[in-house]
């Protein structure tokens, strides 16, 4: 029976999130997870499988990933190189057989919990190369004849940025969360977790700029969660700080140290345009 | 249990299949969710929910389905523990029940009224209520208060929040149907990139390669392969002022998400309908022009042709020899239409209207036979849907 997950020290988790990966951990299915980039989805994966104790497995994606890596790799050249050495080892094919990510989860002792990160940076027919995989958790070693088989299924966690659909027959499988970008509510909490002790007005003033910069339209990329936490880490530094906060939001001055929020010079000429003329 | 909210589901547009509804029974089974509609809302979300482009549709069937029942534990909220309404849930969230309820001439409406009004009487009596509800063990409705299947209340306290989450309808930007920030277009564009191997062998294939050669035997066997191109190339037409100016924000976020995405993406502009003359230039000024002729020397049957415009204008623009109303045409737009759609390998046309206003205009009802059919709305739904179209129309080439 899986430990029920909830928030922990460092991690706040919605309800409806915390009863998406209860679901999926007591049926043992996959959870997709989606949203915004900087919501967190990667490290949900770690608290899961911190609160249940087991180690994680993180495959990470990329354009180049094929399905069958996650499984085993054969190294031909190597065996190549061995066979004109003369070595001893050529006999064994199994000591060609690197073992991929999902052969670790499978074989891990006690289970664990496999995150495959960024599922959609792959090509289109990567999800569902390992739907039979999922589902049985088996595969079989063709070199070898070996048949590898989850001794526990692990805990599959997979998130994705919406790059690429995925297919039905792979959606249909998972539960599926989307994290929305946190509330204010939710967002005090996690910077309570991150900043404890806080000064209130402080916090209140640089929330209302932080939520006032992500609705400026056009914005290249959005200030996120991590962003507004380097913010306030140095914030807490400045002197001043919430009067300063408190003249930008007039209008009268660009936010203090509003670089730590917006990477890139379009977005922050942008907000100099946005602000009143004197 | 639950078939005609699961009905209600794919009615509205959500594809869910027998598979997830089997997995929503499960987890109901499995006892995960705490029987209080919050969380059986998150619950039925996270199991039959597959993108967030269909929460807020989801939260529109959810509310339908259970407005009484939501409605009345928001009523309740803080003024009994949640638990007591756990029951009244479990009893409006099956069907079954709720139809030997009503088989005893009940509705649930007027159960729930009854409910209500027990609580005021009971609230009445007893002087500072508060003191009855932080009671633990049995209510003062005590077991079965209402039979048969009625409302069972007992437990302890807690607190719960008044608003719905569904009735929040947090969701609602990111549904399909409503037209959507550069971004999600963005997304839906890259339907459009369409990678074939092409030309000549010249790529060295390593892995090819290594397959061949350990094959071989040891015997080195070289493999190459053609290069990756993306073949698409687009071509959007976009009709400028007079009624489409009202939709200049959408069109240029669909252009921005466009030409970002699409590395050879030509546009060009016209007013109304097309003619001899296409503009290079949003103001079309002289010297911007670019004549039809020589765009469609160019075109080949790799191309596809976006056009975007609200089609609606005076049929004789569309018909007939010096219909449009800023210069003498020699040829119909209808004609230049033909000539343009024939040149290309696929098009779509791009309406910013809603679908209802299509067939009050006769110039749009003729540009949609025009294109065949191929009208789409200017949302992220009409967008997916006319790319697909684009991509299944020129034959996209099978294999990489």
């Amino acid at each position: 029976m899986p430990e029920a997950f909830d928030s922990s020290s460092t991690y706040v988790v919605a309800p409806d999130l915390r009863v998406a990966v209860n679901a999926a951990l007591h049926l043992e299915r996959p959870l997709l997870v989606k949203g915004e980039p900087g919501t967190g989805k990667t490290e949900l994966a770690r608290e899961i499988a911190a609160s249940q104790g087991l180690p994680l497995i993180a495959w990470h994606v990329k354009s180049t990933t094929k399905a069958q890596q996650g499984l085993y790799e054969y190294d031909a050249v190597a065996r190549l190189r061995d066979s004109q050495l003369g070595d001893e080892r050529v006999h064994d094919i199994g000591n060609y057989i690197r073992r991929g990510k999902l052969w670790e989860a499978f074989t891990s002792d006690g289970g664990a919990v496999l995150l495959i990160d960024e599922v959609d940076k792959a090509d289109i027919e990567f999800p569902n190369d390992l739907l039979l995989e999922l589902d049985r958790m088996e595969f079989q070693v063709y070199e070898t004849g070996e048949l590898v088989k989850a001794r526990r299924r692990p805990h599959v966690i997979i998130t994705s940025n919406d790059e690429k659909d995925l297919p039905d027959a792979f959606l249909r499988r998972c539960f599926f969360h989307y994290i929305a970008f946190p509330d204010r509510e939710t967002m005090v909490e996690i910077v309570d977790r991150h900043h404890p002790g806080l000064e209130r007005r402080l916090l209140e003033e640089a929330l209302e700029t932080f939520y006032g910069l992500r609705e400026l339209r056009g914005l290249k990329k959005r200030p996120s969660t991590s962003e507004l936490l380097d913010w306030l880490r140095v914030l807490t530094r400045e002197e001043d700080a919430v009067e300063r906060l408190r003249r930008a939001r007039d209008g009268r001055d660009a936010p203090p140290l509003v670089g730590a929020l917006l990477k890139n010079e379009r977005d922050t000429r942008l907000l100099d345009g946005s602000r009143p003329r004197r | 249990m639950f078939l005609d909210f699961f009905a209600d589901l794919r009615a509205e547009g959500i594809p869910v299949s027998p598979k997830e509804y089997l997995t929503l029974l499960a987890a109901l089974s499995a006892g995960l969710h705490e029987l209080d509609v919050d969380s059986f809302y998150r619950l039925a979300r996270c199991s039959l929910v597959k993108s967030e482009r269909h929460y807020d549709r989801f939260d529109r069937v959810f509310a339908r389905r259970y407005r009484d029942l939501a409605a009345t534990t928001a009523a309740l909220a803080g003024e009994v523990p949640a638990e007591w309404l756990e029951e009244l849930t479990r009893l409006a969230l099956d069907p079954e029940r709720l139809r030997s309820l009503e088989d005893d001439g009940r509705s649930l409406a007027e159960l729930l009224e009854t409910f209500r009004r027990r609580l005021a009487e009971q609230e009445g009596r007893h002087e500072g209520g508060s003191k009855w509800i932080g009671t633990a063990g049995r209510s003062p409705f005590g077991h079965g208060g209402f039979a048969p299947g009625g409302i069972r209340v007992g437990g302890r306290g807690g607190a719960r929040r008044a608003a719905k989450v569904w009735e929040r309808r947090e969701f609602r930007n990111l549904d399909g149907e409503v037209e959507l920030d550069t971004r999600n277009f963005k997304v839906a564009l890259r339907r459009l990139r369409n990678l074939v191997r092409e030309g000549r062998a010249e790529e060295f294939d390593l892995d090819g390669t290594i397959a061949g050669t350990a094959r071989r035997g040891g015997l080195l066997d070289l493999v190459y392969r053609p290069e990756r191109k993306n073949r698409v190339h687009m071509v959007m037409l976009l009709d400028v002022g007079g009624s489409m100016d009202a939709h200049v924000e959408i069109c240029e976020r669909l252009f921005s998400a466009a030409r970002a995405e699409i590395a050879g993406l030509e546009h060009y502009y016209f007013h109304n309908s097309p003619y001899e003359t296409l503009w290079r230039d949003l103001r079309r000024r002289p010297g911007d022009e670019l004549a039809t002729v020589d765009l469609l020397a160019r075109l080949r049957p790799d191309h596809r042709l976006v056009l975007v415009g609200d089609a609606a204008m005076n049929p004789y623009e569309l018909l007939e020899v010096g219909g449009s109303i800023e210069h003498m045409n020699a040829e119909s737009g209808e004609t230049w239409l033909t000539r343009i759609l024939a040149a290309v390998g696929g098009a779509v046309w791009l309406n910013p209207e809603p679908p209802e206003r299509w067939t009050w205009t006769a110039s749009t009802r003729m540009i949609q036979s025009l294109m065949a059919g191929r009208m789409f709305e200017l949302t992220l739904d009409g967008l997916d849907r006319a790319l697909r179209e684009l991509m299944r129309r020129g034959g996209a080439p099978s294999g990489s």
